[in-house]
C-alpha cells in the first residue's frame, strides 16, 4: 500500500514536473518543494526499503588492527560543554547514569561500571561521514540489544531513540534507529575506543556505534535511550538532530 | 533489423536513413538529463569534502592524492605534490555580486548552487535509480534487437592497427565519413560508445553502491574489488570526469559533424546522410 502510493506520487511528480522540474529545482532558495517532497522522497524510500530487503541481518565489515586508521579524526559536536556535563567530566562519570525508559516493560538505569561489567563486543570497524570521510577505529561496549532485552520492550515499540547530553545552540543532539539496526548484533553503546575509555572529542562516556549508517547516526554523549512508537512527536519530527536541522536522510545507510 | 539500415527513403533528392529506433532515442535523451543531474549533484557531494584517498579509509589527517581547497583566498588544485592555482574557477569562485565563495566546485557546476550537501544526495541517490534503471534497459533492449551486436562491435578488421590508426587520422583531420560509410559509426565511435556503455556507468554504479555502509554490509565483496570505500570514491571522481571527457567530445563531434541533422535524428530517428564529393 505504502508502495502503491509511493509509486503514484512518483508518476504524478513526474507527470506535472516533467523535464522541467530538473531545472526548476537548479538553485538552493527557489527549489520545488513539490518535486522534492514527491519525487526525491522516493528515493529515500526506495533506499531504505531496497537496502533492508537486500542487507537483512548481515554484518558491517570488520577489520585487523593493521588497516586501523592512524588518526580517528573528531567531528560535530567535540564537548558538550554544559555545567551538568563538566560536573560528569569532574567526577569521572562516577554519577553518570544511562536511563532506559518509554515503551519497556521495566524503566532501568545504570552506572558506567554497571555497563562495563556486562559481556561486551569489541568490532574494528569503519566510520563514514555524510561528508566523504571515513575513519576505521575499534569499538567497545553492550550489544544494545542486549540491555532492550533486559528492560524488554512493549509490543507497540518501533524506534529507539537516543538522547544526548550535547547541543547544538541549544537545540539537543539526538538520534533515532529502527528496531532492525537496535538487535543487530554490531549496534553498540561503545565505552572504548581503540582500547581506551571513550575521549570527551569522541562521546564519552557512551555513543552509539549503528555501523551499517552514516557518521550523523553515532550518536555521541548518550544519557537516555528511550522506545516509541513514532517519531513525529519529538525535535523537528525528522528522527534525529541533523535530520531536523539540515534535511539528512533519517534512513543513513547510503 | 540495425538501427542502421533499417531503410533508406529519398526525400527531396537526399538519402534519409532510419538511424536510431525509439528505445535508442528514449534512452539518449532520459541519459542526457540524468547524468547531468548525476555530475551536477556530484560535485556538490565533492564540495562537501573535497579530497581523494586511496584505500579502505581517508580523512584530514590522511594522506590524500588529490585536493580542491583555498589558503589566503587563493583556490588551488594539487595532485600528488604538484599544486597549481586554480582562482575563479576551483577552490575559490565568485558568488553572488562580488562575493566570492570558498567551495571546491563554482556554484554554477553545482545542483543546488549554494552549499546544500543534504539536498545534492537526495537528487543524486534518488536519480541513481533512473541511471541503473536506464543502463539495464538499454542492456536488455540493445542485446535483444541486436543493436549492440551490430552497431557497435567492431569487426576484427576494424580492430587492426593500421584501421585505427587511420580512424585517428581521420579524426584528427576532421575528416568525416560520407555516403555509405557515414551509415555506420566509425571505429574510434563504437569503442567510446562502447566504453561509456560497458565499462564507464557499470563501474560508476557499483563504486557508488560501494560508498553506501549498508551496501557494504550487504555485498562485502564491493569494497574488496575496489581495494577499499576510498578507492572506490576516487575511482567514482575519475570515472565521472571520463564521462565529461567523452561529453565534451560527443558534443564537440557533433557540433562539427551537423549539430541539426544529428540532433533532428536523435529526436524523429531519420537522418540525411551526407553526401558523397564526387
Amino acid at each position: 500500500m505504502a508502495g502503491l502510493i509511493a509509486r503514484r506520487k512518483l508518476l504524478a511528480g513526474l507527470a506535472v514536473g516533467g523535464s522541467s522540474v530538473a531545472l526548476s529545482a537548479w538553485t538552493g532558495p527557489t527549489y520545488n518543494p513539490f518535486f522534492q517532497e514527491n519525487v526525491l522522497s522516493v528515493g529515500e524510500w526506495l533506499n531504505y526499503r531496497v537496502q533492508r530487503a537486500i542487507m537483512g541481518n548481515a554484518l558491517a565489515q570488520e577489520f585487523p588492527e593493521s588497516e586501523m586508521s592512524p588518526v580517528f579524526r573528531t567531528n560535530g559536536n567535540t564537548d558538550p560543554g554544559t555545567p551538568e556535563y563538566q560536573k560528569l567530566v569532574a567526577d569521572h562519570f562516577a554519577d553518570w547514569r544511562l536511563r532506559i525508559d518509554g515503551l519497556v516493560v521495566s524503566p532501568t538505569s545504570y552506572s558506567l561500571a554497571e555497563l562495563q561489567a556486562m559481556p561486551s563486543r569489541t568490532q574494528i570497524t569503519r566510520h563514514d561521514c555524510v561528508e566523504g570521510w571515513s575513519a576505521v577505529g575499534k569499538w567497545t561496549g553492550v550489544q544494545l540489544g542486549r540491555l532492550l532485552k533486559q528492560v524488554g520492550l512493549q509490543p507497540s515499540a518501533r524506534f529507539i531513540v537516543f538522547h544526548c547530553a550535547d547541543n547544538f545552540d541549544g537545540t539537543p543532539y539526538y538520534e533515532s534507529i529502527d528496531l532492525v539496526d537496535a538487535f543487530h548484533p554490531q549496534t553498540l553503546l561503545a565505552y572504548a575506543m581503540n582500547g581506551e575509555p571513550l575521549s570527551i572529542g569522541h562521546g564519552a562516556p557512551l555513543r552509539l556505534r549503528v555501523e551499517r549508517q552514516l557518521g550523523y547516526k553515532q550518536a555521541k554523549y548518550v544519557m537516555r535511550v528511550e522506545a516509541v512508537t513514532a517519531l513525529s512527536g519529538m525535535g523537528g519530527g525528522g528522527g534525529g538532530y541533523w535530520e531536523d536541522a539540515a534535511d539528512y536522510y533519517w534512513y543513513a545507510g547510503v | 533489423m540495425s538501427d542502421l539500415d533499417r531503410e533508406s527513403i529519398h526525400e527531396g533528392g537526399a538519402r534519409v536513413v532510419y538511424r536510431h529506433r525509439l528505445p535508442t532515442r528514449i534512452w539518449h535523451w532520459l541519459n542526457a538529463v540524468v547524468i547531468l543531474v548525476m555530475l551536477m549533484t556530484g560535485l556538490m557531494i565533492f564540495n562537501a569534502h573535497p579530497r581523494l584517498y586511496w584505500g579502505r579509509y581517508g580523512a584530514n589527517p590522511d594522506y590524500s592524492w588529490l585536493q580542491i581547497g583555498d589558503r589566503d583566498e587563493q583556490g588551488y588544485l594539487r595532485v600528488g605534490d604538484q599544486t597549481i592555482g586554480t582562482t575563479g574557477f576551483l577552490g575559490v569562485s565568485g558568488g553572488q555580486g562580488d562575493q566570492t565563495v570558498d567551495t571546491a566546485f563554482p556554484g554554477w557546476l553545482t545542483i543546488p548552487s549554494d552549499y546544500d550537501l543534504a539536498l545534492a544526495r537526495h537528487w543524486h541517490l534518488t536519480f541513481a535509480w533512473l541511471f541503473v534503471a536506464a543502463i539495464i534497459s538499454y542492456w536488455i533492449f540493445g542485446l535483444g534487437n541486436r543493436h549492440i551486436w551490430r552497431d557497435l562491435l567492431p569487426s576484427r578488421g576494424e580492430l587492426t592497427p593500421r584501421h585505427l590508426l587511420h580512424d585517428v587520422k581521420n579524426h584528427a583531420l576532421l575528416r568525416f565519413p560520407k555516403g555509405e560509410a557515414a551509415r555506420r559509426y566509425n571505429t574510434l565511435q563504437k569503442l567510446s560508445y562502447l566504453g561509456v556503455v560497458f565499462v564507464l556507468i557499470p563501474v560508476q554504479i557499483l563504486t557508488g553502491l560501494t560508498m553506501s555502509p549498508g551496501m557494504d554490509a550487504a555485498w562485502p565483496w564491493l569494497v574488496d574489488v575496489f581495494g577499499g570505500r576510498h578507492s572506490a570514491r576516487s575511482i567514482h571522481f575519475i570515472c565521472a570526469m571520463l564521462l565529461v571527457l567523452f561529453f565534451l567530445v560527443h558534443i564537440v563531434m557533433v557540433a562539427l559533424v551537423g549539430p541539426i541533422n544529428e540532433i533532428w535524428s536523435m529526436i524523429t530517428g531519420r537522418y540525411r546522410v551526407p553526401a558523397e564529393r564526387h
